[in-house]
């Protein structure tokens, strides 16, 4: 009966070992960003192209940036929740319309309605490749002092806003 | 090499003109070493591919900032940094060691060793239990008989038992 022990245990773990990579995506790569002061940027208004938003702008307050796009499948999914959240008032969301055109992210906000505080137009992607977009959407949480607290990669949902953002959000106004 | 650079650098104004460089090479030097280190980065949108090979659209991003960075001026280790910062040490293929990968090197190497030495002592026991069984001389002549007796009562397999 001993003997049956190791071999036992050595299975139980390895398949503990897979079933946990089973539920993991390979694609979330945790972000260095996190911790680090959000990279500073110029970029145009999506809506009125003569006037320019920068990070600084957002001093002193909590904020969201959104990554999205007029392309992007995820982001129709995610954008009932960002409706949702923007009526309740908790937090500004600054939208970034990655490398999109001009007229298609405009028309993607008239049509399906608009959660943003106000929206930018990285059309190069150069403002996503600083922030270290690779999937879209993603949406950072940025504090106070202009320092990256968190990067959800994927589709925000009432889940991760109720479990994680928002308390997150809370405890960094609270600060 | 230097004059190449000059050279290379008045051309500059007209890649700018040409706008988004596309993958068909502007200066095959340039292409080929930017090619030579995107096999060393990790597409992070297709897994286990280098971004060398992949068609997806981040890792065009990808390899169109290496050449904005190599026509700039940035030495390969510096635009490797540059997307480290960005994106994790994971989007290299050979991360360095360091405190945060150090387990993922050495547990391969702990392990193989951990298990050399219990198939070790494991042997060494086997070992001694071998050499310590002795035959007491009641069975040894046990044994020599029942050896006899089948050669006897068997003589079409003699040659086996003499052998």
């Amino acid at each position: 009966m001993k003997r049956f022990i190791l071999p036992l245990v050595i299975f139980l773990v390895l398949t503990g070992f897979l079933y946990k990579g089973l539920s993991l995506d390979p694609r979330e790569v945790p972000s260095p960003l996190v911790g680090k002061a959000a990279p500073a940027f110029v970029l145009p208004l999506l809506h009125e192209p003569e006037k320019t938003f920068s990070p600084k702008d957002m001093a002193g307050k909590v904020w969201l940036l959104n990554v999205w796009a007029s392309w992007c499948g995820a982001c129709k999914d995610e954008h009932p929740v960002l409706m949702a959240l923007s009526q309740q008032n908790l937090v500004p969301i600054v939208g970034l319309d990655y490398k999109d055109k001009r007229e298609d992210g405009e028309a993607t906000l008239r049509k399906a309605g608009d959660p943003y505080s106000l929206t930018i137009a990285d059309a190069d992607g150069k403002v996503g490749f600083d922030y270290g977009v690779y999937g879209v959407p993603e949406t950072y949480v940025i504090d106070k002092q202009g320092m990256i607290a968190y990067k959800l990669i994927g589709a925000v949902t009432a889940q991760n806003l109720r479990d994680t953002i928002l308390p997150l959000v809370a405890e960094l106004q609270a600060k | 090499m230097r004059y190449l650079l000059i050279a290379l650098l008045c051309l500059l104004p007209r890649f700018a003109l040409a706008g988004e460089a596309k993958d068909i090479a502007d200066d095959p030097v340039m292409e080929k070493r930017m090619i030579l280190l995107a096999e060393k980065v990790r597409c992070l949108v297709c897994q286990s591919e280098a971004v060398s090979t992949s068609h997806s659209d981040w890792s065009n991003d990808v390899r169109q900032i290496m050449r904005e960075k190599m026509k700039a001026g940035a030495t390969d280790q510096e635009i490797l940094d540059l997307l480290v910062e960005r994106f994790g040490k994971s989007v290299l293929f050979d991360p360095p060691i360091d405190e945060e990968t150090a387990p993922l090197w050495v547990a391969p190497f702990a392990l193989m060793l951990l298990g050399g030495i219990g198939l070790f002592f494991k042997l060494r026991k086997r070992q001694t239990e071998l050499t310590t069984t002795e035959l007491s001389s009641a069975e040894a002549q046990r044994v020599s008989a029942l050896l006899d007796d089948a050669a006897e009562s068997a003589p079409s397999s003699k040659k086996d038992s003499q052998a």
